[in-house]
């Protein structure tokens, strides 16, 4: 399987999809159908904290306002990820149309992409995209003839910051502020964007909607496994042979995947980004999924050759420069695992320090304010615990004492 | 700063107002505009942004502060941005680093003396299959050497 779009197969997103189909069903259907639908297809949010996709939609369809919005987020930031920019360059017409039956479901009248300003690149072509459905009908007024249902969407660009794909820090840098994240409740379903209801989507959660409108709940249901529903996108990438982006069925397992694209002598593999977990070998029959290895899509996989504590280093230094700074765990939470690091690196750690930074690695888990510093402890974690030999002796000649 | 350009500017973002808007969400799109257009955001297009959709400049500092993709002082005329995820760093990302370095002779961080170029890192491209990535102004570039990462550089005008 090469990893190009005329080769890319899959049971769900990279399934056939004509432009407009999915709308074509969903304006024939009540909004209430679709909920059900929806709800009965399990979907759950694809950009990595999973959180049931009718639940959302229904609170911000239940929440009474004269506006509503529905957004795209399409800050794709979490190192290891690109599947976002794949579907935005190549299958633009189930984002939007997503989007599209997302505004009808949730009675939303504007539609916004927040596209990361690394992807400048995909604004053009996206604009003339969105002027081709306008002509088509698929936006504008009276949408495909339903009478009363106007829809637009448009494009706004993000200015290199992580933390704005966490959804309130998103809509806090819609408004024109800084990209910190707000406290919660209250929720963006009821006061989002300008205090208005609010419903975001990840890009692949919209792309996968409008298969479901298409070929119902059940047909969805029959991919993946009870209840990780349907399948996901994996940005594969490190030492394989065939990197890129592969549509697998929930319940696929890591070893799976990596004979799929190819890696041998693999020795760990980070599941979920930066923020995601590092498994070593002895784990790699764990399953992808909301039950088991839960991700956001990202894999990156090493072979025997890396050091482990390097590719750590590498993590915390992303956290500390996109920590926004706004709340104290993260903020130094960060920084004091990134000097622990450093100080392995030179072989001047002690056991106790180490252990203190453990505790601190919990005790962000459970203290900051937003996702980021709630899960940046993660690959700390994990891979301390499941590297302890190689990282801890990478200044006395590795696991095997050098000889 | 001479009269003219400060005039010049002041009309931008006369034009910018009333294009994008006067309300607050206006503010990251036509920083993104003057950004663009002059490569960093003058005290003096803070205050003239900030009297527009009347708040104090200071506000407008601390937004551009926060996001890495707009400045204060002034920049090179082009941006390259070496992506340093771990997955560029693993197909070669340090050797592209330092052969860039070498040939335009400043460290990362840094712009060059005639102001053509600045080197910065970049958190993530999201090209990580297509490893190591760079861009330059708003182009990517994939699959680079060190070799073809320089050609490019001296391809920039």
């Amino acid at each position: 399987m090469e990893n190009t779009k005329k080769e890319r197969t899959g049971k769900v997103i990279f399934s056939e999809y004509k432009r407009g189909g999915g709308i074509i069903k969903a304006v024939s259907m009540k909004r209430d159908e679709i909920l059900f639908e929806l709800k009965n297809s399990k979907l759950k949010g694809r950009g990595g904290a999973g959180f049931p996709t009718s639940t959302k939609w229904m609170l911000t369809a239940a929440s009474i306002s004269e506006e509503k919005y529905i957004i795209c987020n399409a800050d794709e930031g979490e190192p290891g990820t690109f599947k976002d920019r794949v579907l935005l360059a190549e299958y633009p017409e189930l984002v939007f149309d997503g989007m599209v039956i997302a505004g009808y479901t949730i009675g939303a009248k504007t539609g916004i992409v927040y596209l990361r300003g690394e992807y400048e690149y995909l604004l053009q072509p996206l604009k003339d995209y969105l002027e081709a459905m306008r002509k088509d009908n698929l936006l504008g007024k009276d949408i495909l003839g339903k009478e009363g249902f106007d829809f637009d969407i448009e494009i706004f660009l993000g200015s290199g910051a992580y933390v704005c794909g966490e959804e309130t820090a998103l809509i806090e840098s819609l408004e024109g502020h800084r990209g910190e994240a707000r406290n919660r409740p209250p929720y963006p379903v009821n006061t989002g964007y300008n205090g208005k209801p609010t419903s975001v989507n990840n890009v692949e959660t919209l792309a996968t909607i409008p298969h479901i409108m298409l070929k119902g709940s059940d047909w969805f249901n029959s991919v993946g496994t009870d209840k990780s529903t349907g399948s996901k996108l994996m940005s594969v990438s490190g030492d394989c042979e065939k990197p890129g982006v592969y549509e697998i069925p929930w319940g696929t397992t890591i070893n799976e995947l990596l004979e799929m694209v190819g890696a041998e002598n693999t020795k760990a593999v980070q599941v979920g980004g930066a923020s995601g977990f590092c498994y070593p070998k002895s784990q790699f029959d764990r399953k992808f999924g909301y039950e088991d290895a839960a991700t956001g899509g990202s894999v990156i996989i090493f072979n025997e050759n890396r050091k482990m504590l390097s590719v750590l280093k590498n993590f915390m230094e992303f956290f500390v420069e996109e920590s926004c700074g706004q709340c104290t765990p993260c903020r130094i939470g960060n920084t004091k695992l990134l000097e622990g690091i450093e100080m392995i690196e030179k072989g001047e750690h002690t056991f106790t320090y180490i252990n203190k930074l453990k505790d601190l690695g919990s005790t962000m888990q459970v203290s900051s304010k937003c996702g980021l510093g709630q899960s940046s402890p993660n690959s700390f974690l994990s891979i301390l615990e499941n590297f302890k030999d190689e990282v801890l002796n990478y200044n006395n000649g590795g696991d095997n004492g050098g000889i | 700063m001479l009269v003219e350009e400060k005039t010049s500017l002041a009309e931008e973002i006369d034009f910018l107002v009333e294009k994008i808007g006067n309300d607050r969400s206006a503010l990251l799109p036509i920083l993104h505009e003057i950004q663009k257009k002059y490569r960093y955001i003058s005290d003096y297009a803070q205050q003239e942004i900030a009297r527009h959709l009347r708040v104090q400049p200071v506000e407008v500092y601390s937004v551009i502060s926060f996001y890495a993709f707009l400045n204060s002082e002034p920049k090179g005329r082009n941006i390259v941005r070496i992506c340093r995820t771990v997955s560029c760093e693993m197909k070669g990302k340090l050797a592209l680093e330092k052969a860039i370095e070498r040939e335009v002779n400043v460290k990362i961080g840094e712009t060059t003396k005639d102001k053509k170029f600045t080197v910065e890192y970049a958190n993530c491209l999201g090209l990580c299959d297509v490893a190591p990535a760079m861009s330059i102004n708003d182009r990517v570039y994939t699959r680079l050497t060190p070799e073809k990462a320089v050609q490019l550089l001296n391809e920039v005008k």
